[in-house]
């Protein structure tokens, strides 16, 4: 797998538009990720960041353009994008319930020298549940088996949708020391509700209101300026969003 | 006693034809979504052909049957997969149109079928020990329901290695649960659905062979009254599931022994009833996933 060229952002969206049974939940969206660090996308509930990140990987249709490295891949179907190095850990967890979790895991193996010690080492409780059925497991480890499909592979890109959505807060600090270690990896575009995480993970921000990016810019500025953060996100401060 | 042992026997054997049908279409709609009405002529002209093939080489006898039995299952795979690359594959997702396409099918193999066969039943010569009877327990059963029995539990014992022990066997598994997520993980979904086509159209295939042998002819019709009760039987087990066809083939065929013994020639009937039963307390059926 080829780098971005230094400078060159990982991935690069222009012009995106996205609909869901003829309904258009995107509109005109542009940015970019850089090659290192988390990106949060973020913006109030409804306003289009899952459908964005579907967009990019093709789930739902979608034009406009979308560069991976340089490389167009808005043409591409979902299986191709994934097998170019973009792991995706979906809002809601969408585990096999049916699967085990070491099945889980090997379904989501592409490489030829699946990263198995890295997983093991960041989830350890995975470990010890590995012939359980991923629907008995609680959210919290529904969420690491989650996290670990996307990391047994090794990436250009992850997309992480609302990661810490209805766990519990130790649940939500271990999530969020994954994703810290899997950002030493990979650059993360990640979509997050609460701030205290995005304050912790990300370093730069892209807001979206009603389908369209409002705000792009250092994450430390959106979260100081209390102004925007209650016009952009509809909270007062972080607590109020964690 | 060797009455009940005669109608429970007699419907394990119907049963296992039952499922034969049903375990591709449970397969085919819990992987894709596609409700195949096709699949009764895969049966058909597998059955047909098996037939051909097999009289020409050794009629009547179990060299002959071997041979019915292969050329019914390459033929019933093959016409599967080509059904699927050349048809069903543009339609995904488009479910009325596939209901439409499939069903065209159905009606045009039967007619296309008629014209080459004719429209009376062929019986067939089957090997000597088929048409004779076993003494069970007092029951004297006719020994064709063993070897219908014994191929379907070869078929489920096969499918189910296949689907555990395979990497295709997990994502057709993953698959029938979420066919998204199993493309968000890289993987091109659409090369098990060919797969799980070959699959069914080679079971549907055995099942066209092992139906001449249960009803002693072939005919045009075969796979349209199997396909019915196919469809029950998928629908009574839970659309996409296996096991439940499994478990539903054999209740379903069992209830219909007991209901045209006991209940005067109801059998049909009570199936529908059941069925209807099944739609109104549990919808997803016994073993299927709820929406």
């Amino acid at each position: 797998m080829s780098g971005p060229v230094a400078g060159e952002p990982i991935l690069s969206v222009r012009n995106l538009y996205g609909r869901i049974a003829g309904q258009q939940v995107v509109e005109d969206v542009s940015f970019d990720v850089p090659a290192t660090g988390v990106t949060a996308l973020l913006g109030r509930n409804g306003v289009g960041k899952t459908s964005t990140i579907k967009s990019i990987l093709g789930l739902i249709d979608r034009t406009g353009e979308v560069r991976l490295a340089g490389e167009r891949i808005d043409r591409m179907p979902t299986h191709r994008i994934v097998q170019r190095g973009v792991a995706y850990v979906p809002e809601d967890r969408e585990v096999f319930g049916s699967l085990t979790v070491a099945e889980n895991l090997r379904l989501a193996e592409r490489d030829r020298s699946p990263r198995r010690e890295l997983v093991a080492s960041l989830f350890p409780d995975l470990e010890a549940r590995r012939e359980q059925r991923a629907g008995t497991l609680s959210g919290g480890q529904q969420q690491m088996v989650s996290l670990a499909r996307a990391l047994v592979n090794e990436n250009r890109l992850l997309l992480v949708d609302e990661p810490t959505k209805g766990l519990a807060p130790r649940i939500v600090d271990e999530v969020a020391d994954a994703l810290a270690e899997a950002a030493r990896t990979a650059p993360i575009l990640l979509v997050e509700q609460n701030l205290l995480v995005v304050r912790r993970l990300a370093e730069r921000v892209v807001v979206l209101s009603s389908g369209r990016v409002v705000f792009t810019g250092s994450a430390e500025e959106l979260l100081d300026d209390h102004d925007r953060v209650q016009r952009f996100l509809g909270v007062h401060d972080e607590r109020e969003a964690a | 006693m060797d009455t009940l042992i005669l109608l429970v026997v007699t419907g394990l054997g119907l049963g296992a034809l039952y499922f034969l049908v049903a375990s591709g279409l449970s397969l085919i709609y819990g992987l894709m979504g596609v409700l195949n009405f096709a699949h009764g002529a895969f049966l058909t002209i597998a059955a047909f052909l098996g037939w051909e093939a097999g009289r020409r080489i050794s009629d009547g006898t179990w060299t002959g049957l071997a041979i019915s039995a292969l050329v019914g299952i390459l033929v019933g795979a093959t016409v599967a997969v080509l059904t699927e690359v050349l048809i069903i594959r543009r339609l995904y997702e488009r479910h009325i149109e596939q209901a439409l396409v499939t069903v065209g099918i159905s009606l045009a193999a039967v007619a296309l079928f008629e014209g080459i066969w004719g429209t009376d039943p062929i019986y067939t010569d089957r090997p000597a020990w088929l048409t004779q009877t076993t003494d069970l327990l007092g029951a004297r059963i006719p020994n064709d329901r063993f070897l219908l029995i014994a191929c379907a539990v070869l078929v489920l014992g096969g499918i189910v290695l296949f689907l555990k022990r395979t990497r295709y066997g997990l994502i057709i598994r993953a698959g029938v649960e979420n066919r998204h997520m199993v493309t968000a993980l890289g993987i091109d979904v659409r090369r098990s659905f060919t797969l799980v086509f070959a699959i069914g159209g080679a079971a549907a295939g055995l099942g066209g062979v092992l139906a001449s042998v249960y009803y002693g002819y072939v005919s045009a019709h075969l796979g349209s009254v199997l396909l019915i009760f196919a469809f029950i039987v998928t629908v009574i087990g839970g659309l996409g599931s296996l096991t439940g066809a499994a478990i539903a083939s054999v209740l379903v065929a069992v209830l219909q022994q007991f209901a045209n013994f006991y209940l005067g020639g109801t059998g049909d009937l009570v199936v529908v009833v059941l069925l209807a039963a099944v739609l109104l307390i549990r919808p997803r059926g016994l073993m299927g996933k709820a929406a």
